[in-house]
């Protein structure tokens, strides 16, 4: 029995942290948010092998599983890092799993193809939003798709069958999207009669991607709400008011308590949702739900207090501790917000219809 | 990642499972300490290893090696099958242990094998009434006169003194010594001249707790644990033991089963209390959060296992077990309405009245054992490297 991380697994962030120390500070992550270009940081990351992560070895990829994806997640949201990880690393090998020999992937595992994720309608239709097929040809709308633009996407019709569309597909229009965000890009898709290829018709293949992204999701806010509580124990030691550090005060160490009490069982939360997505699939789709809906929820509050211990310097841009405060609201948004996701939890069970 | 106990281990609960197949029906259920039965059940637990299990042979256990993932399936089958574990109790669970570490030989023959029998019952004499979250101020005093201690003062708090044939005490026997060098922990009879014992009536409406009055109670000298003055040493080891074991995720899951069954078989205007959506969404917030700490568990259990560190995992177990087991228990109060109250000898009570019961119970364990806010001190400062509060030095009296 262990239900810990292995050595190589401990390499593997501590490689990517190494990398994301060095290249990508804050400043690397302000000026993204203004010219909104990652090529050098996918580069990096793609040296690192983190977008072959998951595909399989015999389509040259590092054949790893779902549980090294959600740490490198988590280690990209400790840094706020700007990258594809989510359409590219997780969405597209999980949705090809099985269609070895894609040249999709073996592209897209050396960094050389992005991809963007646009699930959201498939969740819950707000408006008109909503994307129907027919003879092979995708129409209608995609919002808030995730990482866009990019050179394809994987697309859910409102049947929850996924497609690919490549990016100059005839009757595909991208949209930026501006999102408080701005450490990740999102835009909205519209398609006209736009040719797609079928990935899998089957809703389950439709479940595994969402659930394996919404762990994703997860670990994301995992490793940024731990940036903000490590920021917001380290400014409480060096700030002093009335002639002590507030460190000292029991009001703010209380503070700090709280966010670690609630985050550290995140921890192991964050592990077994995302193990139990490649091995125990009785339980996946139930932990995944839980996991993103607690894990928000505690990120939310982690976000709020750890800005808050930085007092009146919190609130500015001077510290750039909002970077993280944004990226835990996007997570918590995106591909099901915690009621949506227990309501879903519930259904899983047979406690709601 | 390898969440399976391996072929051994699966044995060994199929072992256990036909333990309980066979002699399941036997266990006490809600009989006293003193029952016959609670006690002929606690023998064959010893004779099985399924209590007692790591305490050598010579001194009444079953002594085998530890193993932490027996000992885990040993609970988790005896839970599921909701038979008793055997005596628990503060004489099995913390005196035990302490005199294992620190006693005397003599002292390990005298006392560990009654008490493992339950025949011998303890209770902790450790808070007072100036001296709960600041236990090593305790001011009860032993003072050396010929071949006893004389010991007077007042413990609060004491679970089972009522029925307690023995008490494990600090008290303070080097006045002029630094605080936490001037306790020692001390072992007498309930039944010596100068105890006063009076039943404390908590907000359950019950007596949960005792106080406990010394009046000059003479104590043979050699009924002390480890050195004089070693006391605040003896009291941490365990201290730390009962942190540990309050806020169970086995138990919260037990009773967050519990709740989804009587949500299912509540109405309120005819709609049972499962579709009622606001109510599910709060029970699944819950669902959630016991998730998370008994994952959070596992990884204590792995760590344990594998000597990796899970050390601000341990820590926050006391703190966020215990709230959100007053939440859970709360929830249940909430979704019953005006029936939610219903206390005592109401026929319309659910559950036995379990959920206030508990409800106010859990109150008392957010406090006692170290308060929420104590192990917010401990996490801040030992989990996050934050300082200590400056001493506030008393210049007067």
């Amino acid at each position: 029995m262990e239900f810990g991380l292995s050595q190589e697994q401990t390499l593997l962030t501590d490689s990517v942290a190494r990398f994301l120390d060095g290249e990508v500070p804050l400043d690397r992550v302000r000026r993204f948010a203004k010219e909104q270009d990652d090529t050098d940081i996918w580069h990096g990351l793609a040296g690192l092998g983190v977008p072959a992560l998951l595909v399989p070895e015999s389509a040259g990829g590092v054949g790893l599983a779902c549980l090294d994806a959600a740490l490198v997640a988590e280690t990209l949201g400790y840094h706020a890092t700007p990258a594809p990880f989510l359409g590219t690393a997780v969405a597209l090998p999980l949705a090809l799993a099985g269609q070895d020999g894609d040249e999709l992937l073996a592209r897209s595992a050396a960094g050389e193809l992005r991809v963007g994720l646009a699930l959201a309608g498939a969740i819950g239709r707000r408006g008109s939003a909503g994307v129907t097929a027919s003879g092979g040809r995708l129409s209608g709308t995609a919002p808030f798709a995730i990482d866009c633009p990019a050179d394809c996407y994987l697309i859910a019709d409102d049947a929850r069958r996924l497609y690919l569309v490549h990016a100059d597909a005839a009757g595909l229009t991208s949209a930026a999207f501006d999102t408080i965000d701005r450490t990740r890009r999102t835009g909205t898709l519209t398609l006209n009669g736009t040719p797609a290829r079928l990935v899998s018709d089957d809703p389950a293949a439709f479940g595994r991607v969402l659930d394996a992204a919404r762990v994703m999701l997860a670990a994301d806010t995992l490793g940024a709400a731990q940036q903000m509580l490590d920021q917001a124990v380290a400014y409480a030691k060096q700030r002093e008011q009335f002639n002590r550090p507030i460190a000292t005060f029991q009001a703010v160490k209380h503070m700090c308590a709280e966010m670690a009490a609630a985050l550290e069982p995140c921890r192991a939360m964050v592990w077994y949702a995302a193990h139990a997505l490649d091995h125990l699939q009785d339980e996946a789709h139930l932990t995944a739900c839980h996991t993103k809906a607690h894990v928000s929820e505690v990120g939310k509050f982690v976000a709020k207090i750890a800005t808050e211990v930085h007092g009146g310097m919190g609130f500015t841009d001077l510290v750039g501790l909002h970077y993280w405060f944004k990226r835990i609201g996007y997570d918590r948004q995106m591909l099901g917000t915690p009621e949506q996701l227990r309501e879903e939890a519930a259904r899983a069970q047979g406690l709601a219809a | 990642m390898d969440l399976s106990y391996g072929p051994e281990y699966e044995a060994f609960r199929h072992e256990v499972r036909q333990f309980l197949a066979r002699n399941g029906a036997d266990a006490p259920r809600g009989e006293g300490l003193r029952a016959p039965k609670m006690l002929a059940w606690q023998k064959r637990l010893i004779e099985h290893g399924y209590a007692a299990r790591t305490i050598p042979r010579e001194y009444g256990g079953y002594g085998a090696a530890p193993d932490i993932l027996k000992s885990r399936i040993i609970a988790e089958e005896f839970a599921s099958a909701q038979v008793s574990q055997g005596m628990g109790g503060q004489g099995i669970s913390m005196l035990v242990p302490t005199l294992l570490e620190v006693g005397t030989e003599e002292q390990k023959r005298q006392f560990i094998p009654p008490t493992l029998r339950g025949e011998l019952l303890w209770c902790q004499g450790y808070s007072e009434p100036g001296a709960g979250s600041d236990l090593a101020s305790l001011r009860t005093s032993a003072v050396l006169d010929g071949d006893e201690w004389v010991v007077n003062g007042q413990k609060i708090w004491t679970s089972t003194a009522h029925l307690a044939d023995w008490i494990f005490c600090l008290v303070r026997t080097e006045p002029n010594a630094p605080k936490h060098k001037g306790i020692s922990f001390l072992l007498f009879r309930m039944d010596t001249p100068g105890i006063e014992v009076r039943p404390l009536v908590d907000m359950t409406g019950h007596a949960n707790f005792n106080e406990v009055f010394f009046t000059d109670v003479r104590v043979p000298k050699h009924q002390i644990v480890g050195s004089r003055g070693d006391g605040w040493m003896v009291a941490n080891a365990i201290l730390r033991h009962e942190r540990d074991s309050l806020g169970n995720p086995d138990a919260t899951l037990a009773r967050l089963n519990a709740l989804i069954r009587l949500m299912q078989a509540e109405t309120l205007n005819g709609q049972r209390l499962i579709d009622h959506p606001v109510y599910r969404d709060r029970l699944m917030q819950l669902q959630g959060r016991v998730m998370a700490l008994r994952f959070n568990d596992l990884r204590i259990l792995s760590a344990k296992l594998n000597r990796a560190d899970a050390s601000l995992a341990r820590m926050v177990v006391k703190l966020e077990g215990t709230e959100l087991r007053h939440a859970l228990e709360g929830l249940a109060i909430d979704i019953m309405g005006e029936l939610g109250l219903a206390y005592g000898d109401n026929p319309e009570k659910r559950d036995g009245g379990s959920w206030q019961h508990q409800y106010m119970f859990f109150l008392g364990l957010i406090i006692g054992g170290g308060t929420s806010q104590i192990q917010k001190n401990i996490i801040s400062e030992r989990g996050l490297g934050m300082p200590k509060e400056p001493k506030f030095e008393r210049t007067t009296g």
